[in-house]
């Protein structure tokens, strides 16, 4: 934003629609409980409409159109948890590709990620919590090539992927990111089960041996701006989320009556949604903000992108919890779709860094 | 070059040539009694007449009325431009915040002849006779009484939580001309605070000093050129002079002037460690929460400035940025407060720095913030009704 041109408004009202028809909160209720983690049906229409060719550009065969259209559309998907590697795929592993060297931009990965026919997922996180700027697995530089050793904890559609785009630190400590085919001998992948439905991989590394091009880019701040790409449109699907959980409550406080009359009508839970409504109006703000200056090149772009990843984490949080207790005990319940919002709410918050993470990010940015 | 650019020379250049650089670095400062007002300073006087002048005190009114008559990209820029050059608008008050903006839309041409340029110039001060005794949160209780005398308005009753009242030469208000009906039983008026039967009393609040006065009308004429829209049609021009208010309050900085200071004050008086970050961690995840509320919220003003700019209706409910302003600016001078110590305890006197007592007397007022231009919880019941369509109880 801060205004949608005619084109991301058609885009967002595509996305709406789409959703609303193909994929509703039942179609992630089915596929729980085993397979890749998303409807392989499902992300073939979205690469029929271009979706995972977003950000690359059309010189390069690609849609070319900037992060806040595909925030718009990311919202919306988060409106219904659509499950699909859209995210980790068409942002984070395209991204290494497209913000790498001269060489990366080349690769003949990057359209077969763009046509949807691959799935690239990023491993980068060693560990329990976020932590990019002391990574433990290595690229040690050996024949011409690379050997990684390392261990990739919980990575988003590291199932699914065909493509690992593997976080590494090179002889002389800076990070880098390397393509890695998820066949590669070395490779062990693990699923999973996770209380999203969403697909997630533990990834071991044992002496990968890979050739030197598949090095797409080094340098902290190569390999932040490819995960700020990622973490502001996280913000976007929790955003989405949040919004959705808000109106799904909003129509519940409606139509359910207790004391002879809708329970939306007391003040008490008036006052709550208010509240809540301000807060997303404010993480709606953050998440726009952060996208658009990710688009533009202004300034402080990744302080903007922690401030979206932060406040639609809280957002989506805060409201995944009021859902459940505004519906009471049908709340609780496995049938109601609340559930499943807290669910996607807590683990989204964890993916490349949660609230508190991007907090203190904010605050060494801002010098304090 | 673009209009922009072109505009953006332009004022800069004014500003160069126009402001005075004793002032460089102020604010606005609101006076509270007739002897500050007297003792405003050769500069900013000065400062004050040319702004009036060149209408840019309004940028985006009317030329006709005084108005600078800029574009809201424009005024934008000259906000720029201004906070550039460390200049600072020298006129404010309710004046311009609530009256100008109503009376541009609902006043007669006279009116708007006869009271916008003076707001513009910030000649006259405005306050506004809304509240009373019985009428808070529930404004359209309001019973102070207007009757018909066939040439003119006579009015009794009282007003209460008038802003500025003791200093004000005009002020709008409401009065009821109808007591079968609530809400259409209202009238707008604006009333010369010089007319005899006004008796104004400031009110003492709990940080010593206020703006807030009660205000005593009897048997108070008013000619019946002052009135604005029609008798019984009040509430509508309240209802959006109100908007006004909660959008002028909820864009104003805060009270105490430590916005740009936060994370420098707790430097001086908590002390840093090593890494230069602030010592209290406890403390400095607070204000960084704070500061990331403040720059999403300034996102949203941001927002809802350029769909208006454009034409389009705001996205963003003035209810809920109301309250969002108030709390940004209340968890503010709760965290400025909190990080003086004992410091922040004085109330007046020695052992206090005039900064401190400023910062501890402005704490304690910003507490009326979620009170004052319809509380948190009326700005809540409005947004449960209008934005939600939430069913009465």
């Amino acid at each position: 934003m801060i205004l949608l041109s005619e084109e991301q408004a058609m885009l967002r009202d595509m996305a709406k629609n789409w959703t609303a028809d193909r994929a509703p909160v039942a179609a992630l209720r089915a596929i729980r409980g085993g397979g890749p983690g998303f409807d392989p049906a499902l992300y073939a229409d979205m690469a029929e409409m271009g979706w995972p060719a977003i950000l690359v550009p059309e010189s390069a065969g690609g849609v070319g159109l900037d992060l806040v259209s595909f925030g718009l559309i990311v919202e919306e998907l988060g409106r219904n948890l659509v499950a699909s590697p859209l995210l980790a795929s068409a942002a984070g592993a395209a991204s290494a590709f497209l913000l790498g060297d001269e060489g990366a931009r080349r690769s003949p990965w990057l359209p077969k990620l763009a046509a949807g026919t691959s799935v690239g997922a990023l491993a980068v996180d060693d560990g329990n919590h976020h932590h990019p700027g002391r990574l433990a697995a290595t690229a040690r530089a050996a024949g011409g090539g690379f050997v990684i050793d390392g261990r990739k904890r919980a990575v988003t559609e590291g199932g699914a992927a065909d493509l690992l785009l593997v976080a590494a630190l090179l002889d002389d400590g800076a990070p880098a990111l390397f393509a890695c085919p998820a066949d590669a001998a070395g490779v062990e992948v693990a699923p999973l089960h996770r209380i999203d439905s969403r697909g997630a991989a533990d990834i071991s590394f044992t002496g990968v041996r890979l050739p030197a091009d598949s090095l797409l880019g080094s340098g902290e701040s190569y390999v932040d701006s490819v995960l700020d790409r990622v973490r502001a449109l996280l913000a976007a699907e929790m955003l989405g989320g949040a919004a959705q959980a808000f109106d799904t409550t909003l129509d519940y406080l409606k139509t359910r009556v207790q004391f002879d009359r809708p329970i939306g009508s007391f003040q008490a839970l008036q006052h709550r949604m208010a509240d809540l409504y301000a807060e997303i109006v404010l993480a709606r703000a953050a998440v726009y903000r952060a996208l658009g200056t990710l688009d533009s090149g202004g300034p402080d772009p990744a302080r903007q992108v922690s401030m979206a990843k932060a406040m639609a984490g809280d957002a989506f949080r805060a409201m995944a919890r009021q859902m459940i207790q505004l519906h009471g005990g049908i709340g609780m319940t496995e049938e109601h779709d609340a559930g499943l919002y807290l669910k996607r709410a807590h683990v989204l918050d964890h993916q490349f860094g949660n609230a508190a993470f991007h907090r203190g990010r904010y605050a060494r940015l801002l010098g304090i | 070059m673009t209009d922009g650019q072109e505009f953006r020379q332009v004022a800069r250049d004014w500003i160069e040539r126009n402001f005075p650089p004793s002032l460089k670095g102020g604010q606005f400062v609101i006076r509270h009694s007739r002897e500050e007002l007297a003792a405003i300073p050769a500069d900013e006087r000065l400062w004050k007449q040319r702004m009036g002048e060149k209408g840019w005190s309004t940028p985006t009114w009317p030329v006709a009325y005084g108005g600078g008559g800029l574009s809201l990209q424009q005024a934008d820029i000259l906000a720029e431009e201004m906070a550039r050059a460390g200049a600072f608008n020298p006129i404010g008050g309710l004046g311009i915040m609530m009256l100008g903006p109503t009376l541009l839309e609902y006043g007669t041409e006279e009116q708007k002849r006869q009271h916008i340029p003076p707001i513009v110039r910030g000649e006259l001060e405005w306050c506004q006779g809304f509240s009373e005794p019985g009428a808070g949160s529930d404004l359209a209780a309001l019973r102070t009484r207007c009757d018909d005398m066939g040439d003119h308005f006579l009015v009794n009753g009282q007003k209460i939580w008038t802003s500025f009242a003791h200093l004000a030469d005009w002020c709008f208000c409401l009065v009821r001309t109808d007591t079968s009906v609530k809400q259409q039983g209202i009238t707008f008026l604006l009333i010369d605070m010089r007319t005899p039967g006004i008796d104004v009393r400031p009110i003492e609040l709990i940080n010593g000093v206020s703006h807030f006065c009660e205000v005593f009308l009897t048997d108070v004429r008013v000619p019946k050129a002052n009135l604005v829209g029609r008798v019984n049609h009040g509430w509508e021009v309240a209802k959006r002079l109100l908007q006004h208010e909660r959008s002028g309050l909820s864009a104003r900085r805060n009270v105490a002037n430590v916005e740009q200071g936060l994370a420098a004050l707790a430097r001086r008086y908590v002390g840093q460690d090593d890494e230069g970050r602030i010592r209290d961690g406890d403390l400095r995840a607070r204000i960084v929460r704070l500061l990331m509320r403040q720059e999403a919220y300034r996102a949203t003003l941001a927002q809802r400035g350029a769909e208006l700019e454009a034409g389009l209706p705001g996205s963003v409910p003035m209810a809920a940025l109301k309250n969002l302003g108030a709390g940004v600016a209340q968890e503010l001078n709760e965290l400025a407060v909190e990080i003086l110590g004992v410091a922040g305890t004085g109330e007046a006197g020695a052992g206090f720095a005039d900064d401190e007592l400023e910062i501890t007397s402005g704490w304690l007022y910003s507490k009326c913030l979620s009170i004052y231009g319809g509380s948190h919880e009326i700005q809540n019941n409005i947004l449960a009704k209008r934005e939600l369509g939430l069913p009465g109880a």
